[in-house]
């Protein structure tokens, strides 16, 4: 029987990896992720999992010996934020090129400098080429149901991937809410064991990991990645699928909110898109015809679906949590990806990009409001005056 | 060298399946001295097979003995003929510079090319 | 019953590093590694930092390796083979795997040792992982073509601190790395050198069974950077053991032993005279730092003596 229980984010993400009782996590703490590796400690060290806890020196042996444990055939797990997950950079790529399916919660925060804890996505969109499949979250339900699915999709054999699963910093991973938490034996049942491709620890059968790829070969695996990415389209809506008839949620590759019949909409990830939906309520009582695309599996990026889904829209309004600095008219990762999606696909509308909340700065439901009310303006006259506005700076 | 294989071909993540495989590649072409065995002198310290970066000394384990040289994998170092405890004594004793290929030696070194 | 140290009877045992990898002729880390592996009966799993010896025996599609081994970068191996350890217990203690008394070894060169993987190194050791880390220790970046390191003499010409007609190459002492380690209080902490073949595997055996994490500092002479015959690798460590620039040394459980005292303390310039890399000292405006370095040796050598109890 599942129950509801009053939970942080952070706190939420614990008690999935409680549930999924990986072999091994290592992981360093780092605000606001820090909660999750204190009550983790916790659950090791009263006996409520069997995994093995390395607290390790730094963020960057944290992801090492992930890859390490991985590599061993254990299931892994970590969690990181902003600061931590730069300095893991290096080793996040050699992750997801050495085919580990490690799954790391990551708590977005503004990356430094100056240096700042509170929430944006910086840090997310700088691994977004890394090779890692990458979920967002709405609250801590949502946290909580993707971690458990990541152990699915990365472990599949299919995919092999390591998956990072984010939620805003403070906002969620901070905030006490509602959250359905299934039964232990379901979540167990439902990660089921993990049985790896092969194992260093296998001496009968030695194997080397990581050897020097020249000019050669090293294309050849990267194609390889490239493969298990288009697999993972599939699987991440296979686990979904499964997942929804099991636990009744409703996740895919995206949520459309009062989508259906809108003129205009906001894309936007992680808790903003929470805030949207009073909004989208608000103005559709005011009998205007708003909706909203969440995005929750930005890579691999659902180019096509997006398009397909945004399509019959009048303006659409993109909603970035943090800037491309130097990019087309300094824009943010989303816009350019999602604009480039629509161009591609023939979808010709309308599409402007609102860059908010860097370094945790608040986003009101006004603001957001003032941005669907910009988006039914251009609906009507059929043009873009800004591309990008820097929505709430001061001048 | 191996045909180049495609990405479907190989495994994934870099892996190497088979263990050792290196030995399918010949490093014997980097030589420019070889070693030559003096298997009268040899006392079968197995000082070579130890010091040997290469692992190019052949021994019959079995019976102890050193029998001679990988020449597909051996580089040339040296190392064997320098650690040698026969070719010691006979430079020890000759009280002169002995040549790296003289015929006293157990381990001689001689340029590739040359008859030994 | 453990293999005896006599080389006909480790011959019986097969190679665990094969034949075919590509580092120079002459180099003393595939030594190292063939003592080592050799001296250890037990299965072992290797995890390699970034650098000659990497790079030169696992060019794909070939590996030398045959036990498992592992390359993830080169500042991590202490953490990498701290996961591949946590892992193996962690899957045997919940009766996933069974037991099979691997040994888990690390080898680093100094760059991945001295520098820039020491912090790794520094958190494996405090967290108490069953493993040992081999430092091949050739006193240079080598892979990268002889850049300076913490562990590079002074004197020493390498090219980022050349041997110029102002600054006549590096400018500093190095670190003494094995006080260092053995600060963290592990139980076993060893100097050793492939010249004194015995002495590195009984080290090597004690190191692995000791319980904890150990570590062996291993001189590993580079004839590309310290500029010697290809031949001359084994007399050169030899010469760094006699001068007692690098003493051979264990601390076992915090007590320092010294494990081989030359018969007669050779002058320094014995050793360095042997190696272009320090061609320069022997000028005579520079002959100074000969001095400086001779009079470093003897300090440290004093202090070693006096750890070891041997004054």
């Amino acid at each position: 029987m599942s129950k509801y229980e009053a939970l942080t984010g952070d706190q939420a993400v614990a008690t999935a990896m409680r549930q999924i009782n990986p072999d091994v996590v290592a992981a360093y703490p780092i605000t606001p992720q820090t909660e999750t590796v204190e009550f983790f400690a916790e659950y090791v060290a009263n006996g409520e999992v069997t995994t093995d806890f390395i607290c390790v020196e730094s963020e960057h042996s944290a992801m090492s010996a992930c890859v390490g444990a991985s590599a061993a055939g254990a299931r892994v797990m970590t969690a990181t934020s902003a600061n931590g997950l730069a300095l893991m950079w290096e080793v996040v790529y050699i992750a997801a090129s050495l085919r580990c399916p490690i799954v790391m919660s990551l708590v977005n925060r503004a990356l430094s400098g100056p240096i700042n804890i509170h929430c944006d996505h910086s840090d997310v969109m700088g691994m977004r080429d890394s090779g890692w499949i990458i979920l967002f979250s709405e609250n801590g339900q949502e946290a909580y149901d993707n971690i458990i699915q990541a152990v699915r999709i990365a472990e599949h054999p299919d995919v092999l991937l390591p998956v990072a699963v984010c939620q805003d910093g403070f906002i969620t991973s901070h905030a006490m809410e509602r959250v359905e938490v299934y039964d232990d034996a379901d979540v167990k049942a439902f990660v089921g064991t993990y049985r790896p491709k092969w194992s260093i620890l296998d001496v009968d059968n030695p194997k080397t990991y990581g050897p020097l790829d020249f000019y050669d070969y090293y294309y050849e695996h990267k194609r390889q990645q490239v493969e298990a990415m288009e697999h993972a389209r599939r699987v991440i809506l296979e686990v979904a699928d499964e997942f929804n008839r099991k636990f009744r949620r409703n996740y895919g590759l995206f949520e459309a909110y009062r989508l259906d019949d809108a003129d205009v909409a906001v894309v936007v990830t992680n808790s903003t898109a929470g805030t949207a939906k009073v909004v989208v309520d608000g103005l559709r009582a005011q009998g205007l015809k708003v909706g909203l695309l969440k995005p929750r599996v930005f890579r691999p990026f659902p180019a096509k679906e997006l398009a397909q889904a945004l399509r019959h829209l009048k303006a659409v309004a993109v909603m970035d949590r943090s800037i491309a600095f130097g990019s087309m008219n300094n824009a943010g990762p989303l816009f350019l990806e999602l604009t480039a999606a629509l161009a591609i696909h023939g979808v010709h509308i309308p599409v402007a990009d609102y860059i908010f909340g860097l370094g945790g700065r608040d986003i009101k439901p006004s603001e957001v409001e003032s941005v669907y009310r910009d988006m039914l303006r251009v609906a009507e006259t059929g043009r873009v005056e800004r591309l990008v506005t820097y929505l709430s700076v001061r001048e | 060298m191996a045909q180049l294989k495609g990405w479907r071909e190989i495994p994934i993540g870099g892996v190497i399946l088979e263990a050792g495989n290196a030995v399918e590649y010949k490093t014997g072409g980097w030589r420019a001295f070889r070693p030559v065995f003096g298997q009268a002198q040899c006392i079968h310290c197995f000082q070579c097979w130890l010091f040997c970066p290469d692992s190019s000394i052949l021994v019959d384990a079995e019976n102890e003995k050193m029998v001679g040289f990988d020449l597909d994998h051996c580089k040339g170092c040296g190392i064997c003929a320098s650690v040698c405890p026969v070719n010691a004594k006979v430079i020890r004793q000759a009280g002169e510079k002995v040549n790296r290929d003289d015929p006293r030696l157990c381990i001689r070194m001689v340029e590739e090319g040359k008859a030994p | 019953m453990a293999t005896k140290l006599i080389p006909k009877e480790l011959a019986k045992k097969p190679d665990r590093l094969s034949p075919g990898h590509r580092l120079c002729a002459g180099c003393a880390a595939p030594i190292i590694v063939r003592q080592i592996l050799a001296a250890i009966d037990e299965p072992v799993v290797v995890a390699n930092a970034t650098g000659c010896l990497e790079v030169a025996t696992t060019i794909y599609p070939y590996t030398a390796w045959r036990v498992p081994w592992i390359h993830n970068a080169f500042e991590n191996v202490a953490a990498t083979i701290a996961g591949v350890e946590t892992a193996y217990r962690s899957l045997v203690r919940q009766g996933k795997i069974p037991e099979r008394d691997i040994k888990f070894i690390a080898f680093g060169g100094d760059g991945g040792t001295y520098d820039i993987g020491l912090q790794a190194l520094s958190g494996a050791l405090e967290r108490g992982h069953q493993f040992l880390y081999v430092c091949y220790n050739n006193e240079a970046y080598m892979n990268t073509g002889i850049q300076r390191s913490g562990a590079t003499p002074l004197g020493a010409h390498t090219t980022t601190s050349p041997a110029g007609s102002v600054i006549p190459g590096k400018q500093q002492m190095r670190k003494d790395l094995t006080a260092i380690v053995a600060a963290h209080d592990i139980p076993y902490v060893a100097q050793a050198a492939p010249s004194q073949w015995k002495d590195l595997m009984e080290k090597t055996r004690k190191a692995v069974n000791c319980g904890g994490p150990a570590f062996l500092n291993v001189l590993s002479s580079c004839n590309r950077g310290w500029r010697h015959e290809t031949y001359e690798t084994l007399e050169l460590t030899q010469l760094a053991v006699d001068t007692c620039y690098w003493p051979l040394y264990e601390v076992e459980n915090g007590v320092w032993r010294l494990t081989y005292k030359p018969k007669e303390k050779l002058p320094v310039e014995e050793w360095l005279k042997r190696q272009g890399r320090f061609r320069h000292l022997f000028r005579p405006e520079n002959r100074h730092l000969i001095d400086e370095l001779q009079a470093e040796v003897d300090r440290r050598w004093e202090r070693l003596l006096a750890l070891c109890g041997e004054k």
